[in-house]
């Protein structure tokens, strides 16, 4: 058998962040998988024992760009618990209603992603569009389209007036329609059908054993979604389903997420209608009492996890980061054996893969050795100009 | 290789760059933020592409080179290598907070820092992470400098000069 190595990434055309795939194969088929997630590790862990917690919140949500609220308030989360703050309902409210604005965008940005691993372009500019209506919401009550940096310990930062909830109210027909599309349009189009269907298929029984989480579980039938098995927020008393599928396959991800897309459109509107009134934050201490907690939140792609311990100081003493792409890298390498590696793109594409979530750890060669990759001995400012 | 605007085919050639730039982007080690707002300027609420701007996978075809991100220690030596790959003239825009400065990850462990300490940049776009007009604008300013350098001949104009430039010009 002759084994050929095709090496992908860190730079490459099919990848919108740096990671390096090291894909065996036989002939077309795929043999064997290695992953090197190192490049945008940043040491973010480290840093967040170094800085106050005022100072930690930012820091957190730059962990990733694109579920920056799940960060931010999983942390405090856990801050809040150490500490025994409760938040006010109306900051409880506020805090899921960017969540779910939150992961709508994302899985409109995974939607037209994975339909343009396979050739869908149309798709990709359909939902990009739509998703600019979820990101103008978000601008419209944090300020900010990406980072929005709406938690405090203890509350929120900013208020929603009425006629910000008005605007966001107005919005929701829109997007209902555009959802209904993408509803009818993963049923019978063909060019989707015909790539997702079969492709990447995981049983329930492998789901479970390789811990994956999120939507790449519940496609395949594992009912597990920590807003309802371990209800936090205002997730325990509102009204909503948690959605599964049974295809285990891509086109059952993609299923899974249009349908969360319309789910976490009902939270919105739920919420927003019935915001209750009140204060935004409660009085929080400067400084948590020691102990140790793990914060869970289900974020767009999965559960993210933020182990915490604090030593009585205004700083952590530890934090440590799970998150959910980690746990369903496993299930990827499995889904990709025996594959062709045209596959590959879309295979990936399907857990909703965030690097700079993963990058949690590098390794260092021994001996201080990077070789040729090594910056010049007088720092990086010696390369020439 | 500078292109001369004395002669027609320079002329052409730089006229047809600046009506059609094709852009690269490099994530450097950042938290996706910015690479999702680069991306939205190429959606159909944005969409560069009325300017001809066009995002290719490979440095080899690119005129501008758009780094996002603070520079991680792994990826310092990949966008240094990605940078040499690209034609001459080529030109760096940094986008956010991170690559101007490093950002929130200043001096982290496994920071390098901004992207300029790793190869020479044109422009700057603050911001964490900016609007896509702001990036858009930034692709617009650096189509100025692309123009004023063809008339120039090159970018030393607007570069300071090294110690030994300066020696070599006197003596």
């Amino acid at each position: 058998m002759t084994r050929i190595v095709v090496p992908i990434g860190p730079q490459h055309p099919a990848l919108k962040e740096p990671v390096n795939f090291r894909v065996v194969t036989d002939g077309e088929r795929i043999v064997d998988l290695e992953l090197n997630l190192s490049y945008s590790h940043r040491g973010i862990e480290k840093a967040a024992e170094q800085r106050d917690f005022i100072r930690v919140l930012p820091l957190i949500e730059r962990v990733c760009g694109i579920c920056s609220h799940s960060h931010a308030t999983v942390f405090s989360k856990g801050i809040e618990e150490i500490m025994g703050v409760e938040i006010p309902p109306r900051a409880q409210y506020i805090r899921t209603i960017i969540a779910e604005l939150e992961r709508m965008h994302s899985h409109m940005l995974w939607l037209g992603v994975a339909a343009h691993e396979v050739g869908f372009n149309t798709l990709f500019m359909w939902t990009w569009r739509d998703r600019e209506a979820v990101l103008d919401t978000l601008e419209e009550l944090s300020g900010n389209r990406v980072h929005y940096n709406m938690n405090e310990i203890g509350g929120v930062r900013l208020d929603l007036s009425p006629s910000q909830v008005e605007a966001a109210l107005a919005r929701m027909p829109v997007l209902e329609e555009r959802i209904r599309a993408y509803v009818g349009m993963v049923e019978d189009e063909e060019t989707m059908l015909t790539r997702f269907r079969g492709v990447g298929s995981l049983s329930r029984e492998e789901a479970l054993s390789f811990g994956a989480v999120g939507p790449t579980a519940r496609a395949s039938g594992v009912d597990y979604d920590v807003r309802k098995d371990d209800p936090y927020l205002v997730y325990d008393e509102i009204p909503w389903n948690v959605v599964t599928d049974t295809n285990g396959d891509v086109y059952g991800r993609t299923k899974v997420r249009i349908g969360e897309i319309a789910e976490s459109l009902g939270i919105v509107r739920h919420c927003l209608e019935n915001l209750p009134g009140g204060p935004i934050r409660a009085e929080a201490p400067k400084a948590a009492p020691p102990g140790e907690i793990l914060s869970r939140y289900e974020a767009p792609r999965g559960e993210v996890a933020h182990f915490i311990r604090t030593n009585g100081t205004a700083r952590v003493e530890r934090v440590d980061i799970r998150t959910p792409t980690l746990a369903n890298w496993t299930s990827v390498a499995h889904c990709l054996i025996g594959r062709p590696l045209a596959d590959v793109p879309v295979i990936v594409a399907a857990i909703d893969p965030c690097l700079s979530c993963t990058s949690r750890i590098t390794l260092v060669k021994s001996g201080g050795d990077l070789g040729k990759d090594a910056p010049p001995p007088n720092g990086p400012r010696g390369w020439s100009r | 290789m500078t292109v001369s605007n004395r002669t027609f085919s320079g002329r052409l050639m730089t006229w047809a760059r600046g009506k059609s730039p094709w852009v690269t982007i490099f994530n450097s080690g950042g938290c996706n933020a910015c690479d999702i707002e680069i991306i939205a300027c190429l959606m159909p609420r944005f969409d560069v592409e009325r300017f001809g701007i066009l995002s290719r996978g490979s440095p080899r075809h690119a005129d501008i080179l758009i780094v996002t991100g603070a520079v991680t220690r792994q990826q310092a030596p990949r966008l240094r290598r990605v940078w040499e790959q690209m034609p001459e003239p080529k030109y760096v825009i940094a986008v956010g907070a991170c690559a101007a400065g490093g950002g929130v990850f200043q001096g982290l462990y496994h920071m390098v820092g901004s992207v300029d300490q790793v190869i020479p940049v044109d422009v700057f776009v603050a911001g964490c992470p900016p609007r896509p007009d702001e990036i858009i604008n930034a692709v617009v300013t650096c189509l100025g400098l692309m123009a004023e350098d063809a008339v120039h001949g090159g970018r030393a104009w607007r570069t300071k000069a090294t110690s030994e430039a300066v020696a070599e010009a006197i003596a």
